[in-house]
């Protein structure tokens, strides 16, 4: 080799040249890869809504089990009747709903004069309209997520909870069943029509979660803090959805 | 062994057994920590590792005239990262819940001693084919003792393999359960791994006294 490889200005070169040839595969690989990856979000996301209002793949006590990724954009479509967007009391229908990114809103609307879009997907189940809200909270770690499935009365319907890093066995257990499960039939408001949300309780006098209008359910052990951030995004994200509830009934 | 001469063939099986990266030479010991719990995870990771360490011994090794030996370990650093960023896109896209499950462990390949010390060691030293057998045989002993230790915490902790009810159900006792038997919970945690990982070494260095240090 002829080249000195000690030189301080083939070392620079060097540099440069190997970031250009490595950023432009990756640029190349990610840009490439992007709608196969986007559509698998889409599924899952898609796959989340429909296993909140219970259209899943669970047999008996068996772990999470969603509607598989080839069927899932079908059943969507058919069970998702509509989609809207509202705007304080102001509800409009918008078929891209589901791509709303909540995060985003939740960024802008701490502009006072901003009025959040919320998104809120209506479906049909035995009959009766249900519907479907996403919320959004910080666990213990990081973001933590989820789909609240609920009927006119705000009643809830079913859940589903996902998290980006809980304590694997402790706070990441509020994906499993036994969790999510506990929340069907809960009210969200109380015997008055008060939104009160659903406090993750320990010490709870009713850990079969036989009460379902003491507006709570029992904790996770060693969960505390995530528990506390699902009691907390309910709160605050279901309460936004109560006015346009009111004008339902 | 037509294929492979004598030395080259070294090269694969010394790894697997008597130069073991994680029970002789003690490398890449954190992940082998961190994902054993299930099978399933220690398989995919144990193929992940011998995909990148093949590969970034192969592109380090032709590259290995030409790097500047003031900023190798960044060079080094820098073809892993790459690996890894692929292997992570390719299973977002082509396996999306698998990678959901194995989610931040892929990125930590990046951190895996092995690899890094396997580029250091050898690939800057050696030719792009004698290099390539080499990380396979390193990647592939580094898999071999995830598997082993995946497929006894999973078995003897959760009582499942791949997902599947061996010894039967735990909450309905059936199968095993039936008569008393009791899932172990202290499998399913990190430190049981490593006392799996020093039972494997106890009887790998008991069969072979010529590993024993004095």
């Amino acid at each position: 080799m002829a080249i000195d490889t000690e030189k301080n200005s083939y070392t620079i070169i060097f540099a440069i040249v190997m970031v250009l040839v490595v950023g432009s595969i990756l640029a190349g690989l990610a840009s490439g890869l992007k709608p196969l990856v986007d559509a698998n979000k889409r599924f899952e996301k898609q796959q989340n809504i429909l296993y909140a209002m219970g259209i899943n793949a669970n047999e008996g006590t068996s772990d999470v089990a969603f509607i598989s990724t080839d069927k899932v954009e079908e059943e969507f479509t058919n069970t998702i009747t509509k989609q809207y967007v509202i705007e304080g009391t102001k509800a409009t229908e918008n078929s891209e709903a589901y791509l709303i990114d909540i995060k985003k809103e939740e960024t802008k609307a701490k502009d006072p004069n901003y009025t959040r879009k919320l998104p809120l997907f209506e479906g049909v189940k035995d009959g009766n309209p249900i519907y479907v809200i996403p919320i959004r909270g910080k666990g213990l770690w990081d973001a933590i997520w989820g789909f609240v499935a609920v009927d006119k009365s705000m009643t809830i319907q079913g859940v589903f909870f996902d998290h980006a890093g809980e304590t694997p066995g402790l706070g990441a257990e509020i994906k499993q069943r036994y969790f999510m499960d506990d929340f069907a039939g809960e009210h969200l408001l109380n015997d008055a029509g008060v939104f009160k949300g659903i406090n993750v309780a320990k010490g709870n006098a009713d850990p079969k979660n036989e009460r379902k209008s003491d507006n709570a359910v029992d904790a996770i052990a060693g969960a505390t803090i995530t528990g506390d951030g699902v009691t907390a995004m309910i709160m605050k994200d279901l309460k936004m959805y109560v006015p346009y509830f009111k004008t339902l009934n | 062994m037509g294929l492979l001469s004598k030395k080259d063939s070294k090269l694969i099986l010394d790894p697997l057994a008597d130069n073991n990266p994680i029970t002789i030479q003690v490398l890449g010991i954190c992940s082998a920590l961190a994902i054993t719990a299930q099978l399933k995870p220690s398989i995919v990771m144990a193929i992940s590792v011998v995909f990148v360490l093949s590969v970034g011994n192969v592109v380090i090794s032709l590259m290995r005239n030409i790097i500047p030996s003031k900023i190798r370990i960044i060079v080094q650093l820098i073809v892993v990262a790459t690996l890894v960023i692929i292997v992570d896109q390719v299973l977002k896209a082509f396996a999306y819940s698998l990678s959901k499950e194995l989610s931040v462990f892929i990125g930590l390949i990046i951190t895996n001693c092995i690899i890094m010390g396997r580029f250091e060691a050898f690939a800057l030293a050696n030719k792009p084919w004698q290099s390539f057998l080499d990380g396979i045989g390193n990647a592939a002993g580094y898999g071999l003792i995830l598997i082993i230790v995946g497929f006894f915490r999973e078995l003897l902790g959760s009582g499942t393999l791949f997902g599947f009810k061996v010894l039967g159900d735990s909450v309905e006792k059936t199968g095993l359960y039936a008569i008393g038997y009791e899932n172990n919970g202290f499998m399913v945690l990190p430190p049981m791994a490593l006392i799996v990982v020093g039972l494997i070494i106890w009887v790998q260095r008991s069969r072979n006294k010529e590993l024993i240090e004095d």
